[in-house]
């Protein structure tokens, strides 16, 4: 699995003074994987994002990439400030470093429009970002990380403060992106709506409690560990759903509970 | 009649110089003031034009070059105040309002104190276009087109670390430098046009065509190229106002400026107000 881990981190503690961030945590992505890290706040997210990018330093531990790997790192749409004046285009080409006058080449802007078009946003270069609809928006930083293109793309709660439609536009761009070759590492609090849509999930609570599928780690035990509350899961259509802890279960769904239990004990 | 009027003061070399001067420190102004609204640094440029009034007070006191003694002041106030503001400790807008105002008022106790050049100091607080020389113009020319040179080649780092600055550090950009860089930029402006417009005078021309541009458009890109035209528009239409009008050069430039902005305001409806609304500090 390390040995041609694009991403890699290995025993990493991180620390802010006396407060750590992450502990002791390992942790190899592949070139091609499409890869969700969730856990509660205050769990490390971010911060483990923030290292693999550099921005932040080991305590303890390593965190490894090749030179040549590019990362495309995508914000939350919420520490964006909407207000400033830039447009769509001018987003794009802020990230490109060949030439460094005001005005980019012929060339670059004709990436940009493929860049932009390919995610569905074609026509919008000389609109302002706040004049965009939420998945609109979502997409330009996706675009811009994707402009510069990265070997690695790194988003930090991509769904975070969206509605349900723009989660869904995210969420099926992110996998067209998979589909054609990007490596993907997202973090999230959205356990029904993208973390089960993920191949694979990496729970953590200032260390990793679980590595592997979403079957295999969006279980009740794994998820209490994570987030320290008790969790009920469901299956539905092959998907794992959680619940609220406070949810006031029916019988009928104690029940399916239950059988689902048993149907994982009996197909481990 | 009237054009030989409004020309009249184009006799005089002393308004010719005055009038190359101010337009030039409108233009930079201009330039410099589109990150200062942006980035939310109004109360930074503000600060910085009292602090150096400190090193220039010390050099007229202690007879060393204005510019020697004021820009080095200048430069190490600025490199600090945007180190407390980048580094968020004791609260920014406090910290700096010790640094400058400790700065500012360290200047008027020189002046108490030794009693020297107290000329050239009401120069430096409230400025005095029509008595620049060559040097200064020459000054504010090379400083204009260090600051235009640097824009330029630095435009999309420039750009990245102002709208993004945590994404900018993980793509590459030294963002660190960038701010020491546009802070020692600052500095330098306001130590070449306190001669011209005056130190209490300065902020005013670093935020208010900038803000003007703002309204105006949505674009980074033409905002910048707005800001310096509006600046030094605002340079040309004042000193000539202030002639006619027997007022103060650098007051009546600043006037022209917010009634620019007013204007603006006014005819340019709700969504341009929103606009201008949102930005940090103003």
């Amino acid at each position: 699995m390390s040995s041609n881990a694009i991403l890699r981190c290995d025993a990493l503690t991180i620390a802010y003074g006396s407060n750590i961030a992450l502990e002791n945590v390992t942790i190899h992505v592949r070139r091609g994987e499409f890869v969700g890290i969730v856990g509660p706040s205050g769990s490390g997210k971010t911060s483990l994002l923030r290292a693999l990018t550099g921005a932040v330093r080991a305590a303890r531990g390593s965190v490894e990439r090749s030179r040549e790997v590019r990362i495309g790192y995508v914000p939350q749409v919420e520490s964006v400030d909407w207000n400033f004046p830039i447009t769509v285009g001018e987003v794009l080409a802020m990230t490109r470093t060949r030439r460094r006058w005001p005005t980019i080449t012929d060339e670059e802007r004709n990436e940009a429009a493929e860049v932009l078009a390919s995610l569905g946003l074609g026509g919008l270069e000389n609109r302002h970002i706040r004049e965009l609809s939420g998945g609109q928006q979502q997409r330009v930083f996706v675009a811009r990380a994707m402009f510069a293109k990265p070997d690695v793309l790194l988003l930090d709660e991509p769904t975070s403060g969206v509605d349900v439609r723009t989660r869904h536009e995210i969420l099926h761009l992110l996998h067209d992106l998979h589909a054609r070759g990007s490596t993907i590492l997202l973090t999230t609090h959205d356990l029904n709506g993208l973390a089960s849509h993920l191949p694979r999930l990496i729970c953590i609570n200032r260390e990793v409690v679980a590595d592997g599928s979403p079957r295999e780690t969006l279980i009740p035990e794994v998820l209490e560990r994570t987030y320290g509350a008790p969790l009920h899961v469901l299956e539905h259509g092959g998907m794992p759903i959680v619940l609220d802890h406070d949810y006031e279960l029916s019988e009928s769904l104690r029940d399916a509970e239950r059988a689902l239990r048993r149907s994982r004990q009996a197909n481990p | 009649m009237l054009a030989l009027d409004l020309l009249a003061p184009y006799d005089f070399a002393f308004f010719q110089r005055g009038m190359i001067a101010a337009t030039l420190a409108g233009a930079l102004c201009g330039i410099l003031g589109v990150f200062v609204v942006l980035r939310g640094m109004s109360y930074i440029g503000h600060g910085l034009s009292h602090a150096v009034f400190g090193g220039a007070a010390a050099s007229a006191v202690m007879s060393i070059n204005f510019f020697v003694g004021a820009g080095v002041w200048g430069i190490v106030s600025g490199v600090l105040i945007g180190r407390i503001a980048r580094r968020k400790v004791l609260g920014a807008d406090a910290a700096i309002g010790i640094v400058t105002t400790a700065s500012f008022a360290g200047g008027i106790a020189l002046l108490n104190r030794y009693g020297q050049a107290r000329k050239s100091i009401e120069a430096v607080l409230f400025g005095s276009v029509l008595g620049v020389s060559g040097v200064d113009i020459a000054a504010i020319t090379a400083v204009t087109l260090l600051v235009l040179g640097v824009v330029l080649v630095a435009y999309r780092s420039l750009l990245y670390a102002t709208f993004d600055p945590q994404v900018a550090v993980v793509s590459g950009e030294r963002v660190a430098f960038i701010e020491v860089m546009l802070m020692v930029m600052l500095s330098v402006t306001i130590l070449v046009t306190m001669r011209v417009i005056g130190t209490l005078l300065i902020s005013a021309l670093l935020v208010i065509p900038a803000a003007t541009a703002r309204m105006i458009t949505n674009s980074f890109g033409r905002m910048l190229l707005l800001s310096p035209v509006l600046g030094a528009m605002s340079c040309l239409a004042g000193m000539n106002l202030s002639y006619h009008l027997d007022t103060s050069a650098g007051a009546t430039i600043i006037l022209v400026s917010a009634a620019a902005f007013t204007a603006t305001y006014l005819l340019a409806g709700r969504r341009a107000r929103v606009r201008v609304a949102s930005l940090h500090h103003i």
